[in-house]
């Protein structure tokens, strides 16, 4: 005879779509965690990403999964839209059964997905959308964040930029959240370290829609010491061809959020600017054990060299991994639990998650735009450790609404 | 003085590209009527088989050149071959329906193009010879900028003499004059439509080609040029070649301006201007009243109430949709919640295009504005959610008063696109005002009610509000206004002629017809738990027309076959890889096989059942 | 004592006197005929006559009441219905529906949002169909109808609300002859039964002379004739004016 949820099933199939079965659990059965992100609407970034995630996921289940289960990744498109992206999610937490939630790019996705989680009680961890409101402003119990922020990254920047002798900045990003936060992280975090600097003009073109001319021409005529940009994609490939070719950026400095990524970097071939100040990551040129270890299973998976997604992407399955050997229970009170002040081991070095703000202190990255073997890449760099770039965890967790 | 001169250069050169793609897209509507959504995506592939024919050819200035006009060529024959194998078939389907399958093109192209280029960016090399920059009053400007300011006047006279000094021209003139003309002059309209089409395709792609050498080839150049592109065909007048240079150059000088004094200004700017401009000259700069409709369609059968038996189906169905959380997995319920809505999202915009002959390109602003509105009220204000659901549609109404009493001053085409620019406006100020609304990361929290938030209790309200909608919606198209509207879109001149002030009426509709939007977005807002600016972009108008059109426009059960076939198909497909192109080949198959669409094709398939059955008996 | 007044009536378009000074009046249950030669000012003039054209100068009065300034709708409210050259029906209703839609305007309730449209003034309009010969066609879809049913849909519209005057132009443009004289019998019917009265602009000497009671003849957008049917046929400006046209006229006169 049917079972109740096998009758289910089945006139639900009848009537609806085609869902996926579901069983009871077993011992054997694999641990089911979902994750989404943007992968039609943002390709050129979100491709790394899965790769990454891709070769981690093979790594764990070839040694035996978690604790003798294999994981099992229900990946999905969110294609670009939150609505797509909430659906989904209540497919994957209702139908599907999975345990926790990963994955995002975008901001606006990342946050609905936060306040998904919070209102349905499932773990999620935010891999890649950078707004700082995702842990702090709407930070809630049940997201976490694992790519370094907004705030982190323009520290790192900030920090470098006070050393520069320009007082006269003027700034370029993007109209979105991401552009105006970063400006404004930026601005507070280089005046408190150099108080004198002024900014003297402000341009933010929409997105990927860059008037690229006028743009330049517009930041030409205040005649700043420096520039700071957080235009990226498309966006930055116009702004850098326009700006070389009318000297915007002769005898100026240049500091650019992200820039030194190889998504955005590699694409401007020998175009791109040498000089610049920027986070990223320099991929090959990492050499450390862990990374060296990462690297060759990747060049060797994929044919290619690993990007920041790809980083991102296997740190994510790293914290999964890591978390789910510890937790006592596949339980969300005991996921979250763990998830706090949980200690991970990545390519990049080792970062934990902060109990008070949810946020990891993965770092990234900071150096100069340059040539690397005919290639762009980044040279000068250092890797600055997210936890430097943090407000304190008391000053954090008074950003956080209460809960 | 210098650097004034050189940003009008700047602008100038923008409106060069600006014009080839936009002039591409008029000549194509004015010609065939069609409202060419693909025509972005020829821009696109312009760009790539440039990019690959310029790094391949690699010759100099010589290799330049042969690949963007290659390129340019091999855009033509793709727009040849999609006339030829989809859009001939549809000419005769009800206005605008034309419209769906280029959507479904478009998504074709976009998959299409990331399987053979890949998903990263292409930056390609600049213009050999024109690749530094001169100096004019002291001032750089790229030569390659210099090279398009000449460009776009050339091919405009290219144009001009084409349409001019030939019989095709005269021809093409002829058609996007007078459509009727064209086929008393015994020409044959197979290989005119096709022919423009084909022009249309190859200043597209040579637009895209010509881009090159400004910025990296990428797979959001499609949807990032059509919005602009549409623009500058409506100001410019449709049809009118000359009108888009002119609406061109406006709007890149504008643009070189505005940014120096307001630099979020690009945002909302093409739409601002459109929208005055339309205000002012209805037609557009250069466009006459012929320009705003296509040809005439083979008209609607006369409304029937339904029959016993059809109420009996429809009660049935909704008790069996009543009967869904017995049933539920997990995710029925969301689903079809999901559905509930956009049914009646696609029937408050078929209530304003099917039955008043208005069509909106900017129906997703009312429902936006009935999300955001519930979700302040909630947030900003802390109704309850009930008062809330009954404020959205409220500042629905409100929005589409505003809005409406300069729409329904114009018609057809006109009429969507002053639409579109009161959405993108309203996008935009979405988008800006952070401070009220929370930008582009958009306001979270807003969940239902306690006793609303379980799956099934928020389920049923969303039925109830939905069928409730749907049945009223229904009941004014059979009413004496409703009537009214029909009327008004059969013809205007009867109308007026029997004492009726048209225009009051088509205000009303569209005042009802936001209303009705903005319930759906109520429901979005609190079955989504949260709203972004998403909720009233151009992504949603277009879906809401595409379930329309797909639905089949002449019938009211039109927009719930095509709400649920929209939605039911986009969440399956969206599991698989190239979701998009598979999708777009289910559009592009629904509007081939039934060109009234499902409504239109059902009935017509029971038709033939029953005729079958007839001539059975009398054999 | 006329229904409709016409004083100084004149219009010009970029200088050009479309129509010039034309007086005229409309008695009551008169049907009366204006004609003239293409470009003569006759549709310039019925366009004036109902408010789609505001007249440079000049007044038109129903029964007493000035009609300029007011808008078409106010024109028809007031008791002035019109026909128009190329039929300007509801194809995507029933022939009943279209008669009932000018009903509807009549009773106003144009607005009404609770009722079915169907079901109101279903009797009324029937009626008007039977006086015009449709009774059988009420269910059909207008779409369908054959040209010269669609003209005598247009009369029974124009019919719905009472109106005092007719506007009809051209209304057996396009029609076989044989259709022609039937509508025009029909129309003339009308004005005996109802009382209203008929302005109408035709091409056809036949139907003029046949069914007018009284001519206007308008050229160059003035007036240089008016009256009965043969004095129309020996006026000399009228003769001039037709055979400078190279028309019809002297033909017709013979077989009258």
């Amino acid at each position: 005879m049917l079972t109740r949820r096998e009758l289910q099933m089945a006139l639900a199939a009848a009537i609806i779509a085609a869902p996926f079965a579901g069983g009871a659990a077993h011992a054997q059965d694999p641990i089911k965690i979902g994750e989404m992100n943007s992968y039609t609407r943002m390709a050129a970034f979100t491709e790394p990403y899965r790769k990454g995630w891709e070769l981690a996921l093979e790594e764990i289940n070839a040694n035996g999964g978690i604790n003798g289960r294999p994981l099992e990744i229900i990946s999905r498109d969110d294609t670009g839209d939150p609505a797509a992206a909430i659906r989904i999610a209540e497919e994957l937490v209702n139908r599907d059964e999975v345990v926790m939630l990963f994955g995002g790019f975008l901001s606006n996705i990342g946050l609905a997905l936060a306040d998904f989680a919070n209102q349905n009680q499932i773990f999620y961890l935010a891999s890649e959308p950078l707004t700082d409101a995702i842990v702090w402003s709407n930070g809630n119990k049940y997201t976490y964040r694992l790519r370094p922020s907004n705030w982190m990254q323009t520290g790192m920047l900030a920090a470098e930029a006070a050393k520069l002798d320009a007082t006269k900045w003027a700034t370029i990003a993007p109209n979105y959240a991401y552009g105006t936060d970063a400006v404004a992280a930026f601005k507070e975090q280089l005046k408190a370290l150099k108080p004198d600097v002024e900014f003297v003009e402000e341009q933010w073109p929409t997105l990927f829609k860059i008037d690229a001319g006028s743009t330049v021409r517009a930041l030409e005529q205040s005649k700043p010491d420096a520039i700071f940009n957080v235009t990226f994609g498309g966006d930055l490939a116009k702004f850098v061809r326009e700006g070389s070719i009318r000297g915007l950026f002769d005898d100026r400095p240049v500091v650019s959020l992200l820039s030194g990524e190889p998504e955005y970097l590699d694409p401007l071939g020998d175009e791109a600017p040498e000089g610049w100040i920027v986070t990223g990551y320099p991929g090959l040129a990492v050499n450390t054990p862990e990374h060296d270890a990462f690297e060759t299973a990747y060049v060797d998976k994929w044919g290619e060299a690993p990007k920041t997604g790809s980083v991102v992407g296997y740190n994510s399955m790293m914290t999964i991994k890591t978390l789910l050997e510890q937790t006592p229970s596949l339980e969300t009170d005991d996921l979250l639990a763990t998830m706090s002040g949980l200690e991970v081991d990545s390519p990049t070095g080792p970062f934990f998650y902060r109990p008070a703000d949810h946020q990891a202190t993965m770092g990234a990255y900071v150096g100069k735009t340059g040539m690397v073997d005919g290639k762009p890449g980044m040279v000068d760099w250092v890797y600055a450790d997210g936890a430097d770039f943090l407000p304190s965890e008391e000053d954090a967790a008074k950003m956080r609404p209460a809960e | 003085m210098g650097f004034y001169f050189a940003q009008f250069l700047t602008g100038l050169a923008n409106a060069s590209s600006l014009f080839l793609i936009a002039s591409g897209l008029s000549i194509i509507f004015g010609v065939t009527r069609i409202v060419n959504f693909a025509h972005g995506s020829l821009y696109m592939l312009g760009a790539y088989f440039a990019y690959t024919l310029i790094t391949t050819l690699d010759a100099g200035g010589f290799g330049f050149w042969t690949g963007v006009i290659l390129a340019a060529l091999i855009v033509a024959v793709i727009g040849a071959v999609i006339e030829i194998l989809v859009l001939r078939r549809i000419y005769r389907a009800p206005e605008l329906f034309q419209l769906v399958a280029t959507f479904g093109v478009l998504l074709i192209i976009q998959d299409v193009t990331l399987a053979i280029w890949g998903a990263e960016d292409l930056l390609g090399p600049r213009a050999p010879g024109l690749s530094r920059a001169v100096r004019i009053f002291g001032e750089p400007i790229p030569e390659y900028d210099i090279a398009l300011i000449i460009i776009g006047p050339v091919v405009l006279g290219l144009i001009w003499l084409l349409f001019s000094r030939t019989r095709w021209g005269v021809l093409v003139r002829a058609a996007t004059q007078d459509r009727e003309m064209v086929g008393a002059l015994g020409v044959n309209q197979r290989w005119l439509f096709t022919s423009a089409f084909m022009v249309g395709a190859f200043l597209a792609g040579l637009g895209g080609a010509l881009q090159v050498p400004r910025e990296s080839v990428s797979l959001l150049m499609d949807l990032s040029i059509i919005g602009e592109a549409f623009v500058v065909v409506v100001i410019g007048g449709m049809g009118s070649v000359t009108g888009a240079f002119v609406a061109a150059v406006i709007i890149s000088v504008l643009n070189a301006f505005g940014v120096l004094v307001f630099p979020q200004i690009s945002l909302v700017l093409p739409f601002l201007v459109m929208a005055v401009v339309l205000i002012v000259r209805p037609y557009g700069l250069f466009g006459t009243a012929a320009s705003a409709h296509g040809p005439p369609t083979v008209p609607e059968a006369p409304m029937k109430p339904m029959s016993i038996a059809g109420i009996a189906v429809v009660a049935a169905a909704v008790a069996l949709v009543a009967l869904l959380p017995r049933l539920d997995d997990g995710f029925i319920l969301v689903l079809m919640i999901d559905v509930l809505i956009a049914m009646l999202f696609a029937a408050s915009l078929h209530f304003l295009m099917g039955v008043g002959g208005m069509v909106s390109f900017g129906h997703a602003a009312y429902f936006g504005l009935g999300a955001y509105a519930a979700a302040l009220a909630v947030k900003a204000l802390g109704l309850p959610m009930l008062a809330a659901m009954a404020f959205g549609p409220l500042v629905a109404a409100l929005g589409a008063m505003i809005f409406g009493w300069f729409c329904v001053r114009l018609s057809g085409v006109y009429l969507a696109m002053l639409t579109l620019a009161a959405a993108q406006i309203l996008w935009g100020v979405t988008f800006q005002w952070q401070s009220v609304t929370g930008g582009d990361d958009g306001i979270l929290g807003v969940w239902p009610a306690r006793w609303a938030s379980s799956k099934p209790a928020f389920f049923y309200l969303a039925l109830v509000l939905s069928v409730a909608g749907l049945v009223l919606i229904r009941h004014l198209a059979h009413s004496p206004f409703g009537y009214v509207l029909r009327g008004g879109r059969d013809s205007p001149i009867r109308t007026e002629a029997i004492g009726i002030d048209l225009r009051a009426h088509q205000w009303l509709g569209f005042i009802l017809a936001g209303a009705f939007a903005g319930l759906a977005g109520v429901l979005f807002a609190f079955s989504k738990g949260s709203v972004f600016p998403d909720a009233l972009s151009i992504g949603q108008s277009i879906d809401g027309l595409i379930m329309v059109l797909l639905g089949g426009v002449q019938a009211l059960i039109g927009p719930i076959f095509g709400a649920s076939a929209f939605v039911l198909l986009e969440d399956y497909i969206s599991r698989l890889d190239y979701w998009r192109a598979i999708l777009g080949g289910v559009i592009l198959v629904i509007v081939l096989a039934a060109p009234n669409g499902i409504a239109g094709g059902l009935s017509g398939l029971w038709q033939l059942v029953r005729g079958g059955r007839k001539t059975g008996e009398r054999a | 004592m006329s229904v409709l007044s016409v004083s100084n009536l004149s219009k010009s378009f970029g200088g050009v006197d479309a129509v010039r000074d034309v007086s005229f009046a409309l008695g009551a249950a008169e049907f009366l005929a204006l004609i003239g030669p293409n470009g003569a000012g006759k549709t310039t003039c019925f366009n004036m006559l109902n408010g789609y054209i505001r007249p440079d100068r000049g007044s038109v009065t129903l029964e007493g009441v000035e009609l300029v300034g007011r808008k078409p709708r106010a024109v028809w409210r007031m008791g002035v219905g019109r026909t128009f050259q190329i039929t300007q029906t509801f194809p995507s209703m029933t022939v009943r529906e279209n008669v009932q839609m000018a009903l509807i305007s009549h009773h106003r309730r144009t607005l009404n949002m609770t009722r079915r449209a169907t079901r109101l003034y279903a009797e009324e309009a029937d009626t008007l169909l039977a006086r015009v010969g449709m009774a059988e066609e009420a269910a059909r879809p207008c779409a369908e109808l054959a040209y010269g049913d669609l003209k005598r849909l247009e009369l029974a519209i124009a019919l719905a609300h009472r109106p005092k005057v007719l506007l009809m132009d051209e209304p057996t443009a396009g029609m076989a002859p044989s259709e022609r004289i039937a509508l025009m019998a029909l129309t003339g019917e009308i004005i005996k039964s109802e009382g209203v009265s008929v302005l109408f602009t035709e091409h056809d000497m036949d139907v003029v002379f046949t069914h007018a009671h009284r001519i206007l003849v308008l050229n160059r957008g003035t007036l240089i004739a008016e009256g009965t049917g043969p004095e129309i046929r020996a006026n000399p400006m009228v003769q001039e004016v037709y055979l400078g046209g190279g028309t019809v006229f002297k033909g017709e006169a013979n077989d009258a």
